[in-house]
């Protein structure tokens, strides 16, 4: 029985296509964005401190070793939920960790860092999303890893669990701290 | 007294509606501009409305971006340009002609141009299956169809 080669070619069309669009539309979550702001440093900035408002906090702050940048809001139901986490990362891992205030009011701010404790070094009142827009913030809470050039190494867009801080966070700034020691040397 | 309350409420309720941000432009140009950038650009947040469109914080934001930006007079290239370095293609309703998203400018193109090439060759051989009659066979057909 002879086939007629022309019959099979829209199969292997239909085969082709069913290939890109599997590669187009992979089954992942659609509301994540890919960072345009990995391997670029930091937006420069100056902003006054949530706790001290005539203190300006700029890009110098946040340099000089490796370090996480977490955006959050009272609004932010997540940001409640990462909360202890959070907490936890500042008692127990060796990392500073900042706070972006994102459009929030600045009382609220700080009744909620009262009630729920404060893991931030430094708050940054961005009330105007000027900082969050500069760094491709699209909602709250998202996680940036900063190297100790101010770097921004890597961004994490949801709630920092338990699971997201061993696997994806902590192996990043494992890395970067065997890169370049920092200034208490626990490069091991 | 529950149903005076519920009339009270009936006829005392105000409208609602949503906020507009109505930014002051100079001229009906910028308006213009302003308005076709921010029907043009895609709010991060959501996953199909433009900025005009999302009453979202970060979309808020972003048109008063695009409304600073006008009034420090960048072109909307540039205004294109920052939103694409913060927000990547996402961010874009027409994406960018770039290695990413050729298959995406190009693809319809190419499918139409296999489907033609597809069409032309069932065509082509149909008729060369027709014609190829010989005289004998024409004959036998003749009297096939005289028989009948």
């Amino acid at each position: 029985m002879t086939v007629n080669k022309s019959l099979l070619i829209p199969l292997v069309v239909f085969i082709l296509l069913v290939t890109v669009l599997a590669l187009g539309f992979r089954l992942e979550d659609p509301h994540y964005l890919p960072s345009q702001l990995i391997n670029k440093p930091f937006p420069e900035f100056s902003l006054p401190d949530l706790h001290q408002n005539d203190r300006i906090i700029t890009k110098a702050d946040l340099t000089g070793d490796v370090t996480l940048v977490n955006v959050w809001a009272t609004w932010c139901p997540n940001c409640l939920v990462e909360h202890p986490e959070l907490m936890r990362i500042s008692r127990e891992e060796d990392i500073v960790l900042y706070g972006v205030n994102y459009n929030d009011e600045t009382n609220k701010a700080i009744r909620w860092l009262e009630r729920h404790k404060n893991p931030f070094k430094l708050n940054i009142v961005d009330n105007k999303g000027t900082l969050a827009i500069d760094l491709g913030v699209y909602g709250a809470p998202e996680t940036f890893v900063l190297d100790e050039n101010g770097v921004i190494q890597y961004r994490h867009v949801g709630a920092v669990t338990r699971m997201v801080w061993d696997s994806k966070i902590l192996p990043v700034v494992s890395l970067l701290r065997k890169q370049a020691p920092g200034p208490s040397g626990d490069s091991e | 007294m529950s149903r005076f309350v519920y009339l009270l409420v009936f006829f005392f309720s105000f409208p609602v509606e949503a906020a507009i941000d109505a930014y002051p432009f100079p001229n009906t140009e910028l308006q213009e501009r302003h308005n076709a950038l921010i029907e043009e650009l895609r709010c991060p947040q959501c996953l199909n409305t433009n900025l005009a469109g999302s009453d979202s914080m970060i979309a808020r934001d972003l048109r008063r971006e695009v409304h600073r930006m006008l009034l420090e007079g960048m072109s909307d290239e540039e205004i294109l340009d920052f939103m694409y370095e913060r927000y990547g293609d996402f961010i874009l309703y027409k994406p960018r002609l770039q290695k990413g998203t050729l298959l995406l400018w190009f693809g319809p193109l190419i499918f139409l141009l296999l489907v033609s090439i597809v069409a032309f060759r069932l065509v082509k051989s149909r008729k060369a299956r027709i014609s190829t009659l010989s005289d004998s066979e024409v004959k036998r057909l003749e009297e096939l169809i005289g028989k009948k």
